[in-house]
């Protein structure tokens, strides 16, 4: 569909859903599919030939192990961000080209989708999964607990997920996505200016993961409260658990709005509300306060459980502990309340006048301090440290310098009056690619070198490792820097094409800048590919790094039921205790062990899920009641399931500790 | 390190039994959903004045049928109340029968507020109409249809007390299922204050 699209036809067994929304005449998509198609080929059939499809099922789709669910999180996160950097690819080279009257190989409507595909895809389907499966893996072991609270629920969370990020990828080969920006403004985003289905798509996309979330966040705020080993109080747990604890009690204020604010949008589109439409008294400007209420918190949703993760590698790796614990703990906490009094500053222009944009401004560079104190704690701590530069601290260092840059032009743009003149530039684009890639992902490669021999119990290359660090370390200055040039320049952000040939230059380093990333991401990849094969030279006991907090206390990989015998602790760095102690885990007189037991019903029910979403998109109304009611009826027949749980028995768990525990 | 000298890490003489998360964790989703109510109501704060030339509070609301309706919810929580206190001697029949008589007024207010919708449907009042019924149909339907999701919830946990018993599983769903109605209702006195009695002064 090069700028038209079908008409608009119904019937009622297929809803609005025709033919002509196969884009079959789009020779990228059709590309993109034929990649797509063989490759899942290739992967069903090795899967069916090496008789994999029963350990899958039965080890990891049912699987309510908070481990094997973390895993599964971080493999949806990777996998999406194939996706999410193919669009941003795609717009670089489009971006190189379209000067001075060439219109480059993107036309605007596949464009248009590309940049809001872009940005939705790596906040709610990569940053996120990768953040709540990090805190999923780690944070129950480091409070010495077996499970999470609700390990079903932790179950269903995920498959919500994925269905969500399905429903995206659905979109790219029947019908459209959005053309609309990732936070989706209206009255753009209403009826009148988006018709199809692509706007729909992303509703239902983001409102069946948010449920996902939102539970998760519940699920995981109940764990930190509850499930900690008895005696180790909340000024005792590791940072990463702070920090845990904090995101999800954001996650739990925050998505809620979110949630309101697309069901509002979606009552505009579906039913003829008036919410934010330019007529009969509703006001667009509501949306944009009401998603930004979401939408700053969300940002340190994603940013704070990374300082965790940097605060345990910079104490394990500097062999100290965390310095300035409770400035650590209060500072995040400060984050946390500001993080609800800073929305106004995405949309000083509003016109809500000086006072308010001054509070504004003000919140916001307020926000500078705690996070201040943070970087000191980190440099601290490594000061007279005996640090060492394995690759997490690389990732770490990499992380102090390009986070401060980022931060600084972050406070820039907290003046309202520099924000009336960057306001949608590139230069905004720089800053918050310049915290988020600099932060969070940066963060979630450092979490992965660190925790990888923890979870599958050998060490990845290090060679690959510090390869991918430098691409990205590198290739992130040069793909950022010109855009803040630029933006100072005036350039706004999501342009098809422009006139001034002058800025060529900038754009065409900034694409190089992007394939130096694209090296980065298939060193990491390699990376993966070198461990797995080299596993056996490279195996690893429980504590590889000589870490501090409890989840090294376990074996590498860890039993099911992470630790043998229950602990009773005292003080912080758990682990390290241990270690000064000589403690050694006994070896005999084991009790059998209380688990949840696995259920396919949160992956059913996330697979209707997905199709009430499908059904809602295409107008296919008979599908969408029939797949809601089929959700309403699973949900309760679960409720009559008492028997959730199961003992593993003595000689199993004396079998299993008979590989050897950490200590 | 002063907490060094304190530190210890040792196995637990017996097996640690945490106390059930479930109590805490529905709390926590039930601020999740109360911020959800707040955004809609503050969405009616904003665009309540939005009228767009159609009809405002003072044509639509009849002060006696709220009222009514208001009964029934706030009926609903004593008996629900009285259902607990029967569950809480052991008496299986007596919170069956409780429940069933909360279950009803339950019922009746939904019916009372789609008869109110149908109405106001019926004579051009619809969401349609202008911003102030959007939000007006928007935040009164949410709660309607928590009330609803609560009625299925009763009607299920009446069959699992009547197959099981008031055993430690169904004790704790019924202790939330009496925490949510009783939320409900909260959230009622809110729309009731804010969405009628103060639009009609």
């Amino acid at each position: 569909m090069a700028n038209a699209q079908p008409a608009e036809t119904f019937s009622p067994i297929f809803g609005r859903l025709t033919f002509e929304w196969i884009p079959v005449h789009e020779p990228i998509l059709v590309a993109t599919f034929a990649g797509v198609a063989l490759g899942g080929l290739a992967v069903l059939a090795l899967m069916t030939y090496f008789k994999l499809w029963g350990p899958l099922w039965r080890d990891w789709v049912v699987s309510v192990d908070h481990k094997k669910i973390g895993i599964m999180y971080m493999v949806l996160g990777f996998v999406m961000m194939i996706r999410g950097f193919a669009d941003a690819l795609m717009m670089r080279a489009q971006q190189a080209m379209a000067a001075g009257g060439s219109e480059g190989w993107l036309p605007p409507h596949h464009y248009d989708q590309v940049f809001t595909a872009h940005g939705v895809i790596m906040i709610f389907f990569v940053a996120m999964p990768f953040v709540t499966g990090i805190m999923n893996y780690v944070m129950p072991m480091q409070i010495g607990a077996r499970d999470v609270a609700f390990p079903f629920l932790n179950n269903f969370s995920f498959w919500m997920t994925v269905s969500g990020a399905l429903l995206v990828n659905i979109s790219l080969f029947i019908g459209e996505f959005a053309r609309v920006g990732w936070l989706a403004f209206p009255p753009l985003s209403g009826s009148s200016y988006s018709t199809g289905p692509g706007m729909d798509y992303y509703l239902w996309a983001l409102q069946i993961a948010g449920v996902g979330t939102t539970l998760s966040g519940i699920n995981l705020i109940a764990t930190v409260l509850k499930m900690r080993a008895p005696g180790m109080k909340l000024m005792d747990m590791p940072i990463f658990t702070w920090t845990a604890l904090i995101t999800n009690v954001l996650i739990v204020a925050a998505f809620p709005v979110l949630t309101a604010t697309l069901a509002l949008l979606t009552l505009d589109r579906y039913a003829d509300f008036h919410f934010f439409t330019n007529d009969f008294g509703g006001n667009a400007m509501m949306y944009i306060n009401l998603i930004w209420i979401w939408g700053h918190p969300e940002v340190y949703i994603l940013i704070i459980p990374c300082f965790g993760v940097f605060s345990e590698i910079v104490s394990t790796f500097s062999r100290k502990p965390i310095f300035g614990y409770k400035t650590m703990v209060w500072a995040t906490a400060c984050i946390m309340v500001l993080s609800f009094v800073v929305w106004l500053h995405h949309f000083f222009t509003m016109g809500s006048g000086a006072n308010v944009n001054t509070f504004f401004g003000i919140t916001t560079m307020i926000i500078a301090v705690p996070t201040g104190v943070k970087i000191f704690n980190w440099l601290f701590t490594m000061y007279k440290g005996s640090v060492r530069l394995e690759v997490p601290m690389l990732w770490t260092i990499g992380f102090l310098v390009t986070f401060t840059i980022g931060g600084m032009t972050g406070v820039l743009l907290a003046v309202p009056p520099v924000d009336f003149q960057l306001h949608n530039t590139l230069f905004l684009i720089a800053h918050f690619h310049n915290v988020i890639i600099g932060g969070v992902v940066f963060a979630v490669y450092a979490a992965v070198s660190y925790w990888w021999p923890k979870a599958f119990g050998f060490q990845m290359s290090d060679k690959w490792g510090k390869r991918s660090f430098w691409f990205w370390f590198i290739g992130f200055y040069v793909a950022f820097m010109p855009l803040y040039a630029l933006g100072l320049m005036g350039v706004t952000r999501r342009m098809n094409s422009y006139v001034d040939a002058g800025w060529q230059p900038y754009f065409i380093v900034a694409a190089i800048g992007a394939v130096l990333i694209l090296m980065g991401i298939l060193c990491t990849f390699m990376n993966f590919y070198v461990s797995i094969r080299d596993r056996k030279q490279n195996r690893v006991g429980g504590d590889p790094w000589d870490a501090r907090t409890l989840e090294w206390a376990t074996q590498s990989p860890p039993a099911a039921y992470n630790f043998p015998f229950d602990l009773e602790v005292k003080g912080r760095e758990a682990f390290w205790t241990m270690k000064q102690q000589g403690f050694k885990w006994p070896t005999e007189n084991y009790k059998p062990i209380h688990m949840p037991k696995g259920t396919a019903t949160g992956v059913v029910l996330s697979a209707i899920a997905m199709i009430f979403g499908f059904a809602m998109v295409w107008y296919i109304w008979w599908l969408a009641i029939l797949s809601f009611a089929a959700m309403v009826g699973i949900g309760i027949a679960h409720t009559f399931n008492y028997k959730r749980d199961y003992y593993i028995p003595v000689d199993e768990v004396a079998a299993t500790e008979a590989k050897g525990a950490a200590v | 390190m002063s907490h060094s000298q304190t530190a210890s890490v040792r196995v637990a003489e017996h097996e640690v039994h945490h106390a059930s998360p479930t109590p805490i964790g529905f709390w926590i989703y039930l601020m999740s959903d109360c911020i959800i109510f707040g955004a809609l109501f503050a969405t009616y704060a904003v665009l309540g004045g939005g009228f767009a030339g159609g009809p405002g509070p003072k044509d639509l609301f009849e002060p006696g049928f709220v009222a009514i309706e208001t009964a029934l919810l706030l009926f609903s929580s004593i008996t629900f109340g009285l259902a607990m206190l029967q569950a809480g001697k052991g008496k299986r029949d007596g919170t069956m029968m409780w429940l069933m008589v909360t279950g009803l007024l339950g019922a009746g207010f939904i019916a009372m507020e789609l008869y109110e919708f149908r109405h106001l449907i019926h004579i051009g009042a619809g969401p349609d109409r202008s911003a102030f019924l959007s939000s007006f149909f928007a935040l009164v339907g949410t709660h309607g249809l928590h009330v609803t999701g609560g009625l299925i919830w009763l009607v299920t946990l009446l069959t699992q007390i009547k197959a099981h018993g008031l055993t430690t599983a169904n004790m704790r769903r019924l202790g939330t299922l009496s925490v949510f109605w009783h939320f409900l209702d909260l959230i009622w006195i809110g729309v009731f204050s804010f969405v009628y009695l103060v639009r009609l002064i």
